[in-house]
C-alpha cells in the first residue's frame, strides 16, 4: 500500500538482532506520520516465535520455508523482492548489516526502487521523508529526500532507539508463500563458522585499550600491552589490526567484532569509523588519544586527548604505575 | 578464470573535507582522491586466486582524477589488463550509475568472476558490487573474507557479528563485495609503477549511458555535530598523562 512502512526483520541463530527492534521503532513513527501501516516481514523457518515478538508492526508478514531455514543472499533476495514488488510499501527499511547489505542494494537494482544507505536519521513530515546518512567514515553527514513513490532505506545499527520497537502485544501474522521455487538456487548455504575459543573475553572486561593503525607495527602493540597491564585491563583493537595478524579476532570491537561496554575505554590511533564506534559507543569512559583533532572518534569520547600515542602511552604507564605504587 | 576488478576512487579522508557554498557537495577544488581501501583489497584477494589457479586479472575504473595511476599501479602488483570507461565523472557519480556502467564494460569484456570492495566512503545509494550483481543478474555474496575456488563454484565466508561468518557455495559467475583479503593488500614498488607507465596500455571500454535521476536529492551536508563534546585534555605528554591519572582516580578506575 502506498504508505505503508515495512521493516525487514534480521535474525540469526533464533534470535532477532537489536537492529530489527531499532528500526520497528522508528519505522512505527514514520508510518504513523504517513497514514500507512507498519509492516514487519520475516523470512525463514520455524519463525513463529520471532514473529510473535513484533507486536509494534500492525501485522507481520511471514515467509516460513526450509530453504529460508539460514540467510541466504540468494533466497532472501528472491523473497523479499517479490514480497517488496507485490505489496509496494513507500519505505522498506532494511539494516545495513552484513545481510542487509545482500538485500537492499540488490532490491533496489532489481526494482528499480530508489535506496539512500547508512541511514542514522529518519523523518517524515506531511509524507516528505528525509534521510540523514553517514558517509566519509562518520565525517560528513549527507540528508536526502526521497523524489519518488517507494524507497529502500539501509538503516544502521545503533541508530534508533530499541525500546520503541518492543511490544507485548500479539501481532496478526500473515503467512505468504515463496512466489517461484527456491530449489537449485545458485547461492547455497553450507555452515556457520564460529569464532574460535579466546584466552580473554574483551566483553566481560571493566578497561580496554584499544589501538589502532595508529599503532603502525606489531611491534609497537607491546606499549599498549603494558598499559593495559598498568591499568588492569586488557587489550582490544579495530579491525586493521586484525586483518594485519597482529591481535586474533577475538579481540575485535566494532560491527564485525565484539560489542564492548566496558567502565574505561581507551583508544589509541583509532580513527573513529561508524563500523567502529558501533562496538564501543556505549562504554562508561571513553578516553581518545589521536594526533589528529578532526578525528571522528573525538566525537564520542569524554575526554579528547589531540597527540602522539608514542608520547603519551610511556608517560601515561609511568604515572599509572606510580600512582599504584 | 578471468577475474573482474571493477575499482572507484574516494576523497582521501586524511585531508580536511570542505562542504562548498551550495551546501550539497563538497568543495572539489581542494579534493584529493585515493583508491577505495576495501577495492584495495578486492583486488589482492583477485591476484592471490590467480596465483593460486591460473587466469588473469583484469581492472577496470571511471574516468576521474588518479584514474591512470590507479590502472598503472594494479599492473605494477600483477594485474593482466587495465580499462577505463571514458566519460569524465570528476564532479562525482552516484553508485547506481557507477555500477551500470560497470555492468555495461563488464559484459563486453567478459568475466568468471568480479570481486569489488564490501563499500566505500561515498555510498551514499548504496554498494557499487550488490547494485552491479543485480544489474547483471548474478549471485553475490556481499562482506567476505574467505575465498577458495572448488570447480566451477566458490566456496566464501561471510562475516556476521561477533566474529561469527557463514560459509557459502557460489556457483559462478558471481560477485563478491570483498572486506578483507587473506593478506594485506601487496605495496606497488614505484619503479614498478614507473614502469608500467611506460610499457602497459589502458583499454577503453564503453559504459553506456546511465539514467539522470535516482529517485533521491541531496538536501544538505554537514559535519555531524556530537551531542557531548570531548573534553579536551591539554598540556606535555606527563601533564596529560598526570590529568588523567586524576580522572581516573576520581572516576574510580584507578
Ligand atoms: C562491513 C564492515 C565491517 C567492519 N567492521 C569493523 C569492526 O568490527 N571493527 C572496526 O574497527 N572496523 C570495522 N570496519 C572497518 C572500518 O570501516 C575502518 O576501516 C576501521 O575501523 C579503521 O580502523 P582504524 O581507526 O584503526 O584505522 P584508521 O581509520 O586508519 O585510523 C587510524 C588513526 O590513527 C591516528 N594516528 C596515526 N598515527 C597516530 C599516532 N602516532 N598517535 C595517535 N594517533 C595516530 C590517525 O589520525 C587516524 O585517525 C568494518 C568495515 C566494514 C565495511
Amino acid at each position: 500500500m502506498p504508505n505503508d512502512v515495512f521493516v525487514v526483520a534480521e535474525h540469526l541463530k533464533n534470535k532477532l538482532s537489536d537492529v530489527t527492534f531499532e528500526m520497528l521503532g522508528k519505522g512505527r513513527e514514520i508510518a504513523d506520520a504517513c497514514g500507512g501501516k507498519l509492516v514487519a516481514v520475516v523470512l525463514g523457518s520455524g519463525t513463529k516465535d520471532l514473529a510473535a515478538q513484533l507486536g509494534v508492526a500492525d501485522s507481520v508478514i511471514s515467509v516460513d520455508d526450509p530453504a529460508l531455514e539460514h540467510f541466504s543472499p540468494e533466497a532472501y533476495r528472491i523473497v523479499l523482492s517479490s514480497v517488496v514488488k507485490d505489496r509496494q510499501p513507500k519505505l522498506t527499511l532494511i539494516a545495513n548489516t552484513s545481510m542487509g547489505m545482500d538485500l537492499a542494494a540488490p532490491l533496489s537494482a532489481e526494482l528499480n526502487i530508489p535506496l539512500v544507505a547508512y541511514c542514522k536519521g529518519l523523518s517524515a513530515d506531511s509524507g516528505n521523508v528525509s534521510v540523514t546518512s553517514q558517509l566519509y567514515a562518520g565525517k560528513v553527514d549527507v540528508e536526502s529526500s526521497i523524489t519518488s513513490a517507494q524507497a529502500i532505506i539501509s538503516v544502521l545499527a545503533g541508530s534508533f532507539a530499541g525500546d520503541a520497537g518492543r511490544s507485548e502485544r500479539t501481532p496478526s501474522i500473515e503467512e505468504v508463500r515463496p512466489s517461484t521455487s527456491l530449489n537449485d538456487l545458485r547461492v547455497k548455504f553450507r555452515r556457520l563458522v564460529e569464532p574460535e575459543p579466546s584466552d580473554v573475553d574483551i566483553t566481560k572486561e571493566e578497561k580496554l585499550v584499544s589501538i589502532g593503525r595508529g599503532i603502525q607495527s606489531q611491534d609497537n602493540i607491546a606499549l599498549a600491552e603494558e598499559l593495559a597491564a598498568a591499568l588492569g585491563g586488557a587489550i582490544s583493537a579495530s579491525r586493521p589490526i586484525i586483518d594485519n595478524g597482529w591481535l586474533p579476532k577475538s579481540r575485535q570491537v566494532g560491527k564485525s567484532g565484539m560489542s564492548v561496554k566496558p567502565k574505561l575505554y581507551l583508544t589509541l590511533g583509532i580513527s573513529g569509523a561508524p563500523e567502529h564506534v558501533e562496538g564501543m559507543k556505549d562504554a562508561a569512559t571513553i578516553i581518545a588519544v589521536n594526533t589528529d583533532p578532526r578525528a571522528p572518534i573525538f566525537d564520542i569520547a569524554d575526554y579528547a586527548v589531540v597527540g602522539d600515542l608514542f608520547d603519551i602511552v610511556p608517560a601515561l604507564t609511568e604515572r599509572i604505575k606510580g600512582a599504584k605504587g | 578464470m578471468k577475474i573482474l576488478v571493477p575499482m572507484k576512487q574516494v576523497p582521501d579522508l586524511v585531508e580536511e573535507l570542505e562542504i562548498d557554498s551550495s551546501g550539497k557537495r563538497l568543495n572539489r577544488d581542494f579534493l584529493k582522491f585515493k583508491l577505495n581501501e576495501f577495492d584495495e583489497h578486492a583486488l589482492e584477494e583477485a591476484l592471490l586466486l590467480k596465483e593460486q589457479h591460473g587466469g588473469e586479472v583484469v581492472v577496470v575504473t571511471l574516468d576521474m582524477a588518479e584514474a591512470d595511476n590507479l590502472l598503472f599501479t594494479a599492473i605494477a602488483k600483477g594485474a593482466d589488463k587495465i580499462f577505463k570507461i571514458p566519460g569524465n565523472c570528476d564532479e562525482g557519480i552516484d553508485c547506481h550509475s557507477a555500477a551500470q556502467m560497470f555492468a555495461t564494460a563488464a559484459k563486453s569484456i567478459g568475466f568468471d568472476l568480479i570481486l569489488t570492495g564490501v563499500q566505500a566512503a561515498d555510498d551514499r545509494d548504496g554498494q557499487v558490487g550488490m547494485l552491479l550483481a543485480a544489474f547483471l543478474g548474478l549471485p553475490h555474496v556481499s562482506v567476505v573474507t574467505g575465498l577458495s575456488l572448488e570447480g566451477a563454484s566458490a566456496i566464501v565466508h561471510k562475516e556476521y557479528a561477533g566474529g561469527v561468518m557463514a560459509e557459502f557455495e557460489v556457483v559462478l559467475p558471481a560477485v563478491f563485495g570483498i572486506q578483507a583479503a587473506r593478506h594485506t593488500p601487496r605495496y606497488a614498488p614505484v619503479s614498478k609503477v614507473r614502469q608500467a607507465w611506460k610499457t602497459s596500455k589502458i583499454e577503453t571500454v564503453d559504459g553506456g549511458t546511465v539514467p539522470a535521476s535516482n529517485g533521491s536529492v541531496v538536501n544538505r551536508m554537514f559535519k555531524p555535530e556530537s551531542g557531548k563534546r570531548a573534553e579536551l585534555i591539554e598540556g606535555s605528554p606527563d601533564d596529560v598523562a598526570g590529568k588523567i591519572v586524576d580522572l581516573l582516580k576520581s572516576r574510580g578506575l584507578l
